[in-house]
């Protein structure tokens, strides 16, 4: 298992290379830079700032300064807010963002796992047609939709929670919301399917054979199956949920990454692009990594593939 | 469904059969049915509806700002005194158009690149798959945005840049399918005839896999629209005075503690549209292929 961890480890180095280097020419390469728009700067200065931050090397120097840097740990400076380095933004920012992708991943999973045994438990039922149904809403409502009309109904209408803080936990509560009612909507739904179709195998009628409950049979063993497809939904999930906020931290106000990054794109902050499509690499990475790790754990055949 | 005067078992090609097949299973499926009716009615209504519309999209009825639905202006107006009805129908103009364009371009780059990949196999495969699975680490969204921040923001580009990101899932699929079915007798057959290998691929191979990738098809276009409203309501896809869902939603969200409607009526277009989509792609998936069949 130690090996294997470290063997895909060993794999993220040339990936993120690749990735770094795709993203690095893609940006420079387009029209416009940091600096161009500020048109009460004389030319002078402009050359002076773009010698102060390299960007008058060649563009090739300039990559291979960019990744000796970044085997050094060093993100560079930050073009359009240089009072800290892109690694300090990153720093500042990235937690908030990683809070509510938690706070999220919390709703989806437990919110749609259950929903999702619930509805496979007496199929056909009005138990089982009522969380589908949300289920179906929960996909087809986009976040920038469902996050307005719940701060409408929560916070204007009933003024039960705040509009838009990011301070006590009740402020985080509505963002969560939004951002993993999509997941929750697909987690039960897959939670659903594999779990009825688990429970048309043998083991399951072996089980029951033996006189177990319900509650046993669905929950202890044929649970274990049906989690497969929903593990494997995760790690694309958690990292969507981590790297997709953009547009619940823009209604909610919450001060995170994915904000950081659509200015930093707008303005043409290369280095705070870069760092912040690294920081959003490498979690999917890792997730990766959690995901066959958990499939593995819980398929031991999978171990030895 | 059946016409009793054809015989049970016709000796047409198998390939009519499978396709009527799919529909009888299809047109058993409730939800897809609902699907497919919904969507036929918003995208008529989308196309044919601002011709027929009084009011155009951009056209401000002043002394009518704000104004809640009514029989002269069934959605109400915006804060220009727009009438919303009709930038509703003009926004799901600008969704079709991405949705087709943005798809037509992942369809193309995915089902050449899966097909390459799958037909050639060894090391030209090895190396094309080990691309594809570097790009599924870049996140998405980050680049669509980064794509649509720099080379500007007009429809086209946005097309391009957004199918240019979701050819993978696609090219995987396709990949798959070439790779099981380039090992039947009828591909062999072809090859002992010294078909040129374009050839096999393009008429023998690519419509045996026409299933999946019509399946696929299907749940993508719901994706790319709900990524271009994504960035609309983000102020990086279509620019004003033109509409889109995104902008409209966004420009509800500013004012729906006074003019709800201004939120609601996108809203519920653009979920509608997502509904029918997903659902129809669904029903397709269980008629096509009943072995991958879900419930």
């Amino acid at each position: 298992m130690g090996r294997f961890i470290l063997r895909r480890l060993a794999t993220f180095i040339p990936i993120l290379l690749v990735i770094v280097t795709l993203t690095f020419f893609l940006v420079r390469l387009a029209p416009g830079g940091p600096f161009a728009s500020e048109r009460a700067v004389s030319e002078e200065a402009l050359r002076q700032i773009e010698a102060h931050y390299n960007l008058d090397a060649p563009l090739w120097r300039q990559y291979v300064d960019y990744v000796a840097g970044l085997l050094r740990g060093d993100l560079g400076p930050s073009l359009k807010r240089p009072s800290r380095t892109v690694a300090e933004w990153i720093w500042i920012k990235f937690p908030v963002s990683l809070e509510l992708g938690l706070y999220a991943l919390i709703v989806a999973i437990g919110i749609g796992l259950p929903a999702g045994i619930l509805a496979a438990w007496r199929p056909n039922t009005w138990t089982d047609y009522l969380p589908m149904s949300l289920s179906m809403g929960g996909i087809c409502i986009p976040n920038f939709v469902l996050g307005p009309l719940l701060v409408l109904f929560f916070a204007v209408r009933l003024e039960w929670l705040p509009v838009a803080l990011w301070e006590t936990p009740s402020d985080k509560i509505l963002p969560a919301l939004t951002l993993g009612a999509m997941y929750a909507a697909y987690i039960a739904r897959l939670t659903r399917t594999g779990l009825l179709d688990t429970l048309t195998q043998d083991f399951i009628r072996t089980a029951r054979a033996k006189g177990l409950s319900e509650a046993r049979v669905v929950l202890r063993h044929g649970l274990r199956g049906a989690l497969q497809p929903v593990v494997a939904f995760l790690g694309p999930a958690a990292a969507g949920m981590l790297t997709g906020s953009f547009v619940v931290e823009d209604i909610f106000r919450v001060p995170g990454l994915g904000t950081e990054f659509i200015n930093a794109a707008l303005n043409r902050d290369y280095t705070m692009i870069l760092g912040a499509v690294l920081v959003f690499a490498v979690l999917i990475l890792v997730f990766n990594l959690v995901v066959d790790l958990i499939q593995a754990w819980l398929d031991p055949r999978l171990r030895h593939a | 469904m059946h016409d009793p005067t054809l015989p049970l078992t016709p000796d047409t090609d198998a390939g009519t059969s499978l396709w009527r097949d799919a529909f009888h299973r299809l047109r058993r499926n409730h939800l897809a049915m609902v699907g497919l009716v919904l969507l036929s009615i918003i995208v008529i209504l989308s196309i044919v509806g601002p011709w027929f519309s009084a009011h155009t999209f951009d056209a401000q009825d002043r002394d009518n700002r704000l104004a809640s639905p009514s029989a002269r202006h069934w959605f109400g107006t915006d804060h220009l005194g727009r009438d919303v009805f009709v930038r509703v129908l003009t926004g799901g103009r600008v969704s079709i158009q991405v949705g087709l364009a943005a798809t037509a371009v992942s369809l193309l780059i995915g089902v050449v690149y899966g097909a390459v990949a799958g037909f050639q196999g060894g090391r030209l495969d090895n190396g094309m798959m080990r691309i594809v699975d570097i790009l599924y680490t870049l996140p998405f969204t980050i680049v669509a945005i980064i794509l649509v921040t720099y080379f500007g923001r007009s429809l086209l580009l946005v097309f391009i840049a957004i199918g240019a990101v979701e050819w993978l899932t696609m090219a995987r699929i396709v990949r798959g399918q070439v790779q099981s079915l380039k090992e039947k007798e009828f591909v062999e057959a072809a090859m002992a005839m010294g078909l040129p290998w374009r050839r096999i691929l393009f008429r023998h191979l690519i419509p045996n896999a026409l299933g999946p990738i019509i399946v696929y098809t299907t749940l993508t276009i719901p994706r790319v629209m709900l990524l271009e409203a994504f960035l609309s309501y983000l102020g990086l896809g279509v620019q004003a005075p033109m509409s889109s869902w995104g902008t409209l939603i966004k420009e509800g969200v500013a004012v729906m503690e006074e003019y709800p409607w201004l939120l609601i009526f996108p809203g519920v277009a653009l979920s509608a549209t997502l509904f029918s989509l997903n659902f129809l792609g669904d029903g397709l998936r269980d008629a096509l292929d009943p072995r991958s069949s879900k419930d």
